[in-house]
């Protein structure tokens, strides 16, 4: 049924049916929604944007106190009982730079390619009016697959991070190895999990291409996604610059 | 039209499970976290029963439970603790009441995120279920309090419970933390971007402002909870030492080595203490809201109250050490947690006065939810009091393991949060049901309930003094509290008469749903929007309406009004102030 309306139609700005008076100016920001409670994709995808940032900050709450605890226990004496004093034990972890270099730059393409997605689907989400005028053509080249090279790359890092624990595992520091160790384990598992979700959301906006649901919805999905890609980035970044100095 | 059915959030849902399991709709859900906490509180009660019963009969064998040994007895104070703050005072005012009427009160449909919203219940309800699993499984229930301090919560072999018993709790507890992080999220956003036109943020009742900066707390602090617990599952079950330095357990070296178990009490307390805010604060609200409109007047200082609620949230992040003093701090940080402990006491002071200033010359209508508004603050000043006294380092060295703490966080973040549940149950129950509670009924249980939580908690604070200590199974056989064992007698007896008297609640709740007197759509004459719709509300709120807001949420004798009551939708042009 979305296909046959139009969606110009949406932006026709709606009063709230309370009655004509005029609202006072100073009016919190309730323009947002139609009178039916309804809203149009600009306000949701506005809402999305707030949600994330809302989101991530919890996100990062939870990476500040694995970095507190980190600063926390390395600097930490403990006592020795073979020559009953204080003795620091933490033992500077070998990293696999090489290879999270790798990952590094696996990464980085894949938050350029949702970058590129974003804006393909933001482009197509504004053309979309144009295109549903019979006899308007935009030319129907086929469009880059950007989101799939996103999951590609995406799924490379996380590979190459198992790589990465494989590695360390081979050099002999194990999860309870040393806290180094688990800190690098812990970090690095807990950036992971936090992809693998953005790799969720990738693989189910792909779904909904897939399902023909409305581009503006599908923007929605992929714009709140790249953001959230270029955190994990950022973040990355952030883990690693930490288990470099800290070792 | 077509465009509008598939931009609208949800529409109203047919059937059974849609409507009334997995609802979408904010009101279901608020009623949800609402019973659940009923659930949870009946839980959490019978078991501080079987401890008041304990403490003054250490041998009986008691009813489910049989004979109480020590272990049993941090078995009941850990499950307590944890079903009390999580389940029912994180749950209810947020959760419940805030799910139910934030949106309402700002002029929204519904959540800015409805699916989570469902989410985020349902995953508090497995983390209930997972948490009460404790109970069943080999070992039982944990042992290490609610606030789990570790070694003992971080080493399976540390005593009975501790080993499935204990992960579970900590599961239960970090999938608390992701429901919570979820509800959290979906507040704030809520707020900021779906008020109805017109409701700017200084236009919005206290109540909002309470839950927002409570969403904000717990955005902030679940986070941290969350880490914490992810380290303590590893600890357990992988054998890295986060927490568990070089220790012997019954002459058996673990294989940990050079954790520290004070990054526990760090990381737990960085959420601890906020979480403290958590629960009060919305009763907070709920307080403001309904002392100014049962006493026909303006919350006196608005903005202050706002300001207030702020502060208090903000110094919550700062005082954490508090609860450390005990543990070889440094005394220089002891002192700057104390002074800043001490600084929440102003924002505490204006709220308090703010509260007793809106009662001044106020022409105080003393129905049940006005009851129990006045006994929460009357709750708020007397626990509150003794914070200052545990916020000086000295002074809680001594206390600090006594009855003294009991009886502090209990007036304070127990029983004060549980009377601003209260508060609004019998506020807000017109409008959630469309009957009114029955009056009498609730004036019964306010009086026993009042009189009988101080009668528990009160003595506390005389018994951690003369140095009765916390957490202890029995102290009976100990001479220097002889002379105790009578008051600690009178305080299970009060202890029975209160938990007694919660039936009257309950009964009276259930009652009242099914047959008690039609309410009207604004029976308390308020002046939110909630009050301005349908009882109870149809399921986009407003009926298909927008709500425009003219004016602030206490306008109460305003002058030259024709009612001594102006509604915020009410377009006529009474000067606002």
């Amino acid at each position: 049924m979305s296909s046959l309306s139009s969606p110009i139609s949406i932006e026709v700005p709606k009063a709230g049916r309370g009655g004509g008076e005029n609202p006072p100016a100073q009016g919190g920001d309730g323009g947002g929604r139609g009178g039916d409670g309804s809203l149009n994709y600009g306000q949701r995808l506005r809402r999305a944007r707030l949600g994330l940032i809302v989101g991530l900050t919890s996100v990062t709450m939870i990476f500040v106190s694995l970095t507190s605890a980190l600063i926390f226990r390395q600097g930490l004496p403990t006592f020795d009982t073979s020559t009953s004093s204080y003795v620091r034990d933490w033992i500077p972890l070998n990293l696999p730079l090489a290879l999270l270099l790798v990952n590094t730059g696996l990464l980085l393409a894949s938050s350029l390619s949702a970058e590129f997605a974003r804006r393909q689907i933001t482009r197509q989400a504004a053309l979309a009016p144009v295109q549903s005028i019979p006899g308007v053509s935009l030319g129907d080249e086929k469009a880059f697959p950007w989101l799939t090279v996103t999951l590609v790359l995406g799924s490379g890092f996380l590979a190459g991070q198992w790589m990465a624990w494989r590695e360390l595992a081979a050099r002999g520091f194990y999860v309870a190895t040393n806290a180094s160790s688990s800190f690098f384990y812990l970090l690095t598992a807990t950036h992971a999990v936090h992809l693998s979700g953005g790799i969720l959301v990738l693989l189910y906006a792909a779904g909904t291409s897939l399902l023909h649901k409305p581009v503006e919805k599908r923007r929605i999905v992929v714009d709140v996604t790249a953001w959230y890609w270029h955190f994990m980035f950022l973040l990355w970044i952030y883990i690693f610059v930490l288990l470099w100095f800290v070792r | 039209m077509a465009t509008s059915a598939t931009v609208h959030s949800h529409a109203a849902p047919q059937g059974f499970i849609r409507r009334y399991v997995f609802s979408l709709d904010h009101k279901v859900i608020g009623l949800q976290y609402y019973f659940l906490a009923l659930v949870a509180v009946f839980v959490g009660m019978f078991l501080s029963l079987l401890m008041r019963v304990h403490m003054i009969w250490p041998t009986a064998v008691l009813p489910l439970v049989g004979e109480i040994k020590p272990e049993t007895y941090l078995q009941l104070l850990t499950m307590h603790g944890t079903i009390m703050v999580f389940f029912v005072l994180t749950t209810a005012p947020q959760g419940g009441f805030g799910n139910y009427f934030l949106p309402i009160q700002i002029g929204a449909p519904d959540m800015a995120f409805p699916v989570l919203n469902m989410l985020s219940f349902w995953t508090t309800f497995v983390a209930f279920v997972v948490l009460c699993a404790a109970f069943f499984v080999t070992g039982g229930a944990p042992l290490h309090g609610w606030t789990g301090y570790a070694p003992l919560s971080a080493l399976k072999n540390s005593g009975p419970g501790e080993q499935l018993g204990a992960d579970l709790w900590i599961t239960s507890i970090a999938i608390f933390c992701v429901a919570s992080l979820m509800g959290a999220l979906n507040f704030i956003t809520t707020t900021l971007d779906m008020r109805a036109k017109g409701m700017t943020m200084f236009r919005m009742p206290l109540t909002v402002w309470a839950w927002f900066i409570t969403a904000i707390l717990g955005l902030l602090a679940f986070g941290v909870l969350l880490s914490a617990g992810i380290l303590l599952l590893l600890d357990r079950n992988v054998g890295t030492s986060f927490y568990v330095p070089l220790v012997v357990v019954n002459g058996q070296i673990m294989g940990h080595k050079g954790g520290s178990p004070l990054l526990w009490q760090h990381l737990f307390w960085f959420f601890g203490h906020p979480e403290v805010y958590i629960a009060i604060l919305p009763g907070m609200g709920v307080a403001s809201q309904l002392l100014s409109t049962f006493a026909r007047k303006p919350i006196f200082g608005y903005k202050a109250m706002v300001y207030a609620i702020m502060a208090i949230g903000f110094l919550g992040f700062m005082v954490w050490g508090h609860h450390m003093f005990m543990s070889g701090m440094s005394p220089y940080s002891a002192f700057s947690f104390s002074i800043m402990t001490m600084a929440i006491g102003v924002p505490s002071a204006i709220k308090t006065f703010n509260w007793l200033g809106t009662l001044l010359h106020g022409r105080i209508r003393f129905q049940t939810p006005m009851l129990y508004a006045i006994g929460f603050v009357s709750l708020f000043v007397s626990g509150g009091l003794s914070g200052p006294f545990l916020a000086q380092p000295t002074l809680d060295i001594s206390l600090h393991d006594t009855a003294f703490v009991v009886g502090h966080f209990h007036l304070i973040m127990g029983v004060a949060a549980i009377f601003g549940m209260f508060a609004g149950t019998y506020y807000w129950f017109p409008k959630m049901f469309g009957r009114m509670m029955n009056e009498t009924w609730g004036r019964v249980h306010f009086v026993i309930t009042l009189i009988g939580t101080y009668c528990i908690f009160m003595p506390m604070h005389y018994l951690g003094m003369a140095g009765q200590p916390r957490r202890y199974s029995q102290f009976t056989e100990l001479s220097y509290l002889h002379n105790l064992i009578p008051l600690n007698t009178f305080m299970t007896y009060a202890a029975v008469i209160t938990i007694a008297a919660q039936f009257i609640f309950v009964i009276n709740l259930f009652w009242s749903m099914f047959k008690g007197p039609k309410a009207s759509d604004n029976p308390w004459e308020a002046t939110t929007l909630e009050w301005t719709t349908a009882t109870p509300p149809p399921h986009d709120n407003f009926g298909g309406v927008t709500p425009v807001v003219y004016h602030g949420p206490y306008e109460y004798s305003v002058p030259g009004a024709k009612r001594d009551f102006v509604m915020q939708t009410d377009p006529a042009g009474v000067a606002a102030h």
